[in-house]
């Protein structure tokens, strides 16, 4: 069973409904054994970083996460959930969880698209993801497919732990991590075919892990 | 490369899909879930669910087909019609959208902007304007002005500016919408979706007037939206979103071409 933690964060039902259409158990909890002993977690997240700490710190969710991450469970971030990963975010000045080195930042707004326009932030639309290495979340999707982003941050990490990057104005980090930890900055849940394609991906990952494939 | 989006747009009334807003006798013509599936599956890039349901009491059978929808379509969808409140916007939310679409009530009260924004970000709360074309004046300055009432009702308000106020205010998109070539089929009100386009730094969506793919590569191209709204010219079959967006490709306008 794969657990989605729950922080009352705005596509949690989302996610839920794209495993469910999969046919993978999956369960909205805020519970530390049931998310402990799922075969994998998903932090998902949509709004502001200081909202979304102030949520997990309220709920000792926090200390989940990092146990979690101690402990080497699969766990997928998405969106928010890929954002707070990081050491710090921009977005009202916030220290977040520092799973992975990194900060947050906004998107310039000063910048021009491929076409010479300025850009337009939030960042918001079906963007292509450009793959920088082998990552078993994208089994069987072909280098350049187009996920669905909205955001107006992004988050800059270690070079060696990016998975994939787009461009909007700039090229940024879309997914990172390692080793069944991974961060997305689009919303697999909402990017169709190829989006639930990265879903199943994760939850073949994470049955292999615990054993049950 | 970011990409430009078709999103069809969905009249629903009592719970079924129905012709738009201006056309007398609402002929049913179909079940929205089973659209919304048919367009998800054909590429559409996002949907927008339009309740023109005139009861409040109705409004439960609005929201289960929003909850239908969310449990069988995995792109974006958005929902308009009859929000007028942060508890509005909270249930259609909560019932599966992506994002809330408000009009008149926004104008009426703005506050509902920055409240909905404050409450589910940005990336949650679109804003629609309903534009007319008048005489250019000094509280007019650019001769489009904001309406409300289908166009019956003008508010004296600019729509260039009242497009920087809802930026201000903490919109994360904007849908703008030609009075004037809605329902015409003779192309987007290019010179207003350009004007607005230029006016503001977050997304905006074309809507009114489609009647073919050069229409849809116009507004992206030359009206500079991020996307275009199309209703009636798929919705009879006598375009395919893949024609409207193979169309757009070719001529040079990003396009998601698989899915």
């Amino acid at each position: 069973m794969l657990a989605i933690l729950d922080y009352k964060a705005g596509n949690q039902t989302s996610v839920r409904r794209a495993f469910d259409h999969l046919g993978i158990e999956c369960r909205i909890t805020a519970e530390p054994e049931v998310l402990l002993a799922a075969q994998g977690v998903i932090f998902p997240g949509v709004g502001a970083a200081g909202q979304a700490m102030r949520q997990l710190a309220a709920t000792g969710m926090d200390a989940v996460l990092r146990r979690l991450v101690r402990e080497n469970r699969p766990l997928l971030g998405v969106c928010l959930g890929c954002q707070i990963l990081v050491e710090a975010s921009e977005e009202n000045d916030t220290k977040t969880l520092g799973v992975f080195p990194g900060v947050c930042k906004r998107l310039p707004s000063e910048l021009e698209d491929e076409d010479g326009q300025p850009i337009r932030i939030p960042h918001m639309g079906w963007n292509s993801l450009d793959f920088r290495q082998d990552c078993p979340l994208f089994a069987g999707i072909k280098d350049h497919s187009e996920f669905y982003f909205v955001h107006s941050y992004y988050v800059h990490t270690d070079p060696g732990l990016v998975l994939a990057v787009a461009r909007h104005g700039l090229e940024f980090c879309a997914a990172y991590g390692r080793d069944g930890l991974w961060a997305v900055q689009f919303h697999p849940e909402k990017s169709g075919r190829v989006g639930l394609q990265l879903l199943r991906n994760f939850a073949d990952y994470c049955a292999l892990r615990s054993g049950h494939a | 490369m970011l990409k430009k989006r078709i999103i069809p747009c969905l009249d629903v009334r009592d719970g079924r899909l129905t012709k738009g807003v201006k056309f007398k006798g609402n002929v049913d013509i179909g079940d929205p879930v089973e659209t919304a599936r048919r367009y998800y599956e054909e590429g559409a890039d996002e949907i927008v669910f339009y309740d023109i349901t005139a009861s409040h009491e109705k409004r439960g059978i609005f929201l289960d087909v929003v909850e239908r929808v969310a449990a069988e379509i995995f792109i974006p969808f958005s929902v308009g019609g009859g929000i007028a409140s942060v508890a509005d916007m909270r249930a259609v939310l909560l019932a599966g959208a992506e994002k809330v679409s408000v009009n008149s009530a926004a104008v009426k009260n703005k506050g509902l902007i920055s409240q909905g924004a404050d409450a589910f970000g940005s990336q949650a709360i679109v804003v629609g304007m309903d534009v007319k074309r008048t005489t250019a004046t000094p509280e007019i300055p650019s001769g489009y002005e904001i309406v409300i009432h289908g166009g019956r009702t003008a508010m004296g308000l600019d729509a260039i500016d009242w497009a920087k106020e809802c930026e201000r205010l903490g919109a994360g998109e904007l849908c703008v919408n030609s009075i004037d070539a809605d329902g015409t089929k003779q192309g987007y009100e290019l010179t207003l979706t350009r004007m607005i386009s230029e006016a503001v730094r977050i997304p905006v969506i074309a809507s009114g007037g489609a009647g073919n793919p050069l229409h849809v590569l116009e507004a992206v191209v030359k009206g500079k939206a991020s996307a275009a709204l199309v209703a009636s010219i798929t919705h009879y079959g006598e375009y395919s979103i893949r024609e409207l967006k193979e169309y757009a490709h070719a001529h040079g306008a990003p396009m998601r071409l698989e899915w």
